[in-house]
């Protein structure tokens, strides 16, 4: 080797080590993939044994033979093959390190700020993200939570590296219903100091609906008469889908006093609606139902609201609200702990939910809630191939994912808890003497 | 007034007045000591394990409980949380060796009974982690129902006391002071500071005893709890996330020879678990919460894992009253990030807890003599799909699925029926719960 090689080689090296330790975990690779002989959940058509070709990032064909001589095959004979799993409501993306205010995006200022966009703010390399989706979590609805109307959430696939590659192309709007619940042990309000704030904010909510009503009359006329107007306010822009009923809005409610008020403020503005939270849903489980208002609800893990609450109110509430009829969705409501949802399901499922139901909860029922039940939500030939095999249960706390695929591609079973795993089960040097 | 009696009543009838004899029979008793033993009956006399075999002859007085089908597991330990206090820190000093948390304790607090709903029977009242050595923690049994603060009191379980290194002392006394410590190396000195005053008041005592010196010295509880740390007769538990200061902690401890610590969250543990083994040191951890700070960003799910295959006794903590509740299922996500047995898995929230406690002779596996503190699970307790039963606390049901009232506050308000609805239970994502009451503290503290 001479002198200058030997520079070139050592450069090399150099760069590729760096490169190495630079990136956070394995790259993911893109092909055609054969999922041959799994037991396949496909949540909307049943459990069977059978094949699933991945090709070109969607589920391009499934049942019980399916023949595809170029693709890699992956032997999952006595494996479960399941369509991934969708948070329903997270902050995955857009919080990294709770103390930290300064890396967390989540709560914009201001009461009405419809606009802020989720989307803009996630940050595609957060390190929760690889930990998410290595317990089958592929796609987060990541949301805003400050304010009244808090901002604009977006559905996102846990791969890519711009917005643009992780958007599942479903964004929006996040309301906080005004509440007259206590904010904590340290609240002191008086109750009638509490009733008279919630009924103040409601008020305001009024009058700027009033407003966001006007702004849409006059767009519609203005479109209608193809006038061009001096529009900018892109606030009362982001309104116009809900007032038009071209989208739902997410609404965040908790008690049932207020939830009672937000299905009648629902019914007085006649828009469509989600209501989020929901923690008692089921006192008022008919009235949800009889209104058709879809729920988001979670994390199942958490405290009964009042001291008198039963014990299992948390862990029962799903199931409570999906027998009286309600569609119901799981959430985490977490950030970096959202690879939790499986287990929120699978305490949903043992307290009175059942599993067929709470799968449904963190996968079909979550899509068909964000509209984009067409591409995600089940196995279904041409759908969007995020997919995960497993050696049991996906709720069952010791079941390992063996296969991980988001949008057709393979990803690397790592995350940086993984790799810190990896670097100190078996530390070297061990102990000094 | 009527309500109130009859809640009492219903409490009274199921435990006191029922005799702490109970036999359960034919279940499947997992007794973490002794292996899995099928079919078996469990027999609870005077509040204690009298016997475990097959087909016991149902003594007079005893109540019966059909286990056919479910699993019988010791009363689970929390060796790490804050129910039933009504004060948590002593934010005042970063020392405050002096006070108790037993002299808080809040018999009528519900999560002691949705701790119970879970299968948790002891739980580790701990002092907060605002204060490097904050103040002497309680261990208490889950007896809901009493009223008497003192008969949640453990009779007999050692004494212990909070330590806390990191984040939480820093941001207490240095940022919110202008204080030392302000850094880790004002924690180092600050615990070095601390131990030379205790040593010097116990020389001065031995001098005193011994005739050396004429005039007795004074009397002073914190240096008098800093000298009984020193002699080994309180268990020290020490909030720490960080592998650096973990070690810097053992050096401390060495040159005061005492050598019984459990480090609790200990997050960072994984990173010196051969260190932390070689001491002797044991490990009171999270199942997976991580990143709710800077000092918590580096950590993994493994922890627990990697510490107990590196011989360190483990155990999973709540810190936390939601958390308390399924404390079974954060032992089985050990089991998912790392593979351990069922055995291994179990131990964790029995006998090793006991262990990190110093209460293993009287709990933490189903043995005869044993206090009879049991729980009975449908589905394997490190299931998803588990669900507790019964939990019987010295041979008294203090939980049953079956008699669950909805209701089971011991103290209603006269005027409203019920309670509030909080938007908020748990903490702010900002702190654990180990600094709980600190927002508040400032905003006064910085008000005066």
């Amino acid at each position: 080797m001479n002198v200058s090689n030997k520079y070139i080689f050592i450069l090399l090296w150099i760069f590729s080590t760096s490169y190495t330790f630079g990136q956070q975990v394995k790259k993911a690779e893109n092909g055609t993939f054969l999922l041959k002989n799994g037991m396949l959940h496909t949540v909307m058509h049943g459990t069977f044994t059978g094949d699933l070709l991945i090709q070109d990032g969607i589920i391009a064909d499934m049942g019980k033979t399916v023949v595809a001589p170029n693709a890699t095959v992956i032997d999952c004979s006595g494996k479960h093959v399941y369509p991934g799993l969708i948070d329903a409501g997270s902050r995955l993306g857009l919080a990294e390190i709770g103390s930290i205010s300064l890396s967390n995006d989540y709560a914009e200022l201001g009461a009405f700020v419809p606009h802020m966009r989720a989307l803009s703010a996630i940050n595609p390399n957060s390190v929760s993200i690889p930990v998410t989706r290595l317990n089958g979590v592929t796609t987060v609805f990541s949301k805003p939570e400050g304010g009244t109307f808090s901002g604009t959430g977006a559905v996102i696939d846990l791969f890519g590296y711009t917005p643009e590659q992780m958007s599942c192309g479903s964004e929006r709007v996040v309301m906080q219903f005004p509440s007259t619940g206590l904010r904590g042990r340290w609240d002191r309000r008086k109750d009638t100091d509490i009733k008279s704030d919630a009924e103040n904010a409601l008020k305001k909510i009024n009058e700027v609906w009033a407003e966001i009503i006007n702004y849409h009359r006059i767009d519609s006329t203005a479109t209608a008469q193809k006038t061009t107007w001096n529009r900018n306010n892109p606030a009362m822009d982001a309104m116009l889908p809900i007032v038009r009923k071209e989208q739902p809005l997410f609404i965040e409610v908790n008690s049932k006093a207020d939830i009672e008020t937000a299905l009648e403020w629902i019914k007085s503005k006649n828009i469509k609606a989600v209501l989020m939270g929901v923690a008692d849903g089921w006192r008022v489980a008919d009235k949800i139902a009889a209104a058709k208002i879809p729920v988001i609800t979670g994390p199942v893990l958490s405290l009964p609201r009042r001291d008198n609450d039963r014990y299992d109110a948390a862990y029962t509430n799903a199931g409570q609200m999906a027998k009286a009829g309600v569609k119901v969705a799981i959430r985490t409501n977490n950030a970096e702990n959202t690879r939790n949802l499986p287990f929120d399901a699978g305490f949903a499922a043992a307290y009175g939910m059942g599993v067929e139901e709470a799968l449904k909860a963190v996968t079909i029922n979550t899509a068909e809630i964000f509209g984009i039940d067409n591409m995600y939500g089940s196995l279904d030939k041409g759908k969007v191939a995020n997919v995960f095999v497993t050696d049991g249960d996906p709720f069952e706390t010791k079941t390992q994912i063996e296969k991980l695929f988001i949008k057709g591609w393979d990803i690397p079973l790592e995350s940086r808890q993984t790799l810190l795993k990896d670097e100190f089960l078996q530390r070297t040097p061990g102990l000094s003497k | 007034m009527v309500r109130i009696l009859l809640i009492i009543a219903t409490f009274c009838t199921t435990g006191f007045l029922y005799s702490q004899n109970i036999l359960i029979k034919n279940g499947t008793v997992l007794t973490i000591t002794d292996g899995i033993k099928e079919n078996t009956d469990v027999l609870i006399l005077n509040g204690k394990i009298a016997q475990i075999a097959k087909n016991i002859i149902n003594p007079k007085n005893t109540r019966v409980i059909d286990a056919s089908g479910l699993f019988v597991m010791p009363g689970i330990i929390d060796a790490h949380s804050h129910i039933a206090l009504d004060a948590i820190n002593e934010f005042a000093s970063p020392v405050t060796a002096e006070v108790q948390v037993g002299d808080v304790l809040n018999p009528f607090d519900i999560a002691i009974y949705r701790a119970l709903a879970g299968g948790v029977t002891i739980s580790h009242a701990m002092h907060g982690s605002a204060n490097a050595i904050g103040g002497q923690c309680q261990t208490i049994k889950h007896r809901y129902g009493v009223v008497d603060p003192e008969k949640l009191k453990m009779e007999g379980a050692p004494r212990t006391i909070k330590f806390a290194l990191g984040e939480n002392p820093i941001r207490v006394h240095g940022e919110g002071k202008n204080i030392i410590p302000n850094t880790r190396m004002g924690m180092e000195q600050t615990f070095r500071d601390a131990f030379a005053e205790g040593k010097l008041y116990m020389q001065r005592w031995d001098d005193f005893r011994k005739g050396l010196i004429k005039e007795s010295p004074e009397y002073n509880l914190r240096l008098e709890t800093m000298a009984d740390i020193i002699k080994g007769d309180i268990l020290i538990h020490c909030h720490s996330y960080r592998a650096d200061e973990i070690l810097m902690l053992m050096r401390v401890l060495k040159d005061y020879g005492v050598k019984k610590i459990c480090f609790q969250h200990v997050n960072e543990g994984f990173k010196v678990a051969p260190e932390l083994a070689a001491y002797g040191a044991t490990a009171s951890v999270f199942s997976d919460w991580w990143a709710y700070k800077f000092e918590v960003y580096y950590s993994t799910a493994y922890n627990a894992s990697i510490l107990t295959k590196n011989g360190v006794t483990t155990s999973i903590n709540s810190d936390d009253p939601e958390l308390i509740r399924h404390l079974y299922h954060e032992a089985a996500k050990t089991q998912r990030y790392g593979g351990l047995s069922d055995d291994e898995a179990l131990r964790l929230i029995t006998i090793n807890p006991a262990q990190q406690l110093g209460i293993d002779h009287r709990v933490g596996s189903i043995a005869i003599g044993k206090d009879g503190d049991v729980v009975l699970f449908k589905n394997h307790p490190l299931s998803i799909y588990a669900i507790p039963q019964m939990t019987i606390v010295d041979g008294v049901v203090r939980f049953s699925i079956q008699e669950d009232p909805d209701d089971v506050r011991l103290e209603i308000s006269p005027t409203a029926n019920e309670s509030s609805f909080y938007e908020e239970m748990h903490h702010s994502e900002e702190e654990d719960s180990c600094l709980q009451g600190f927002s508040e503290w400032m905003m006064e503290h910085k008000s005066k």
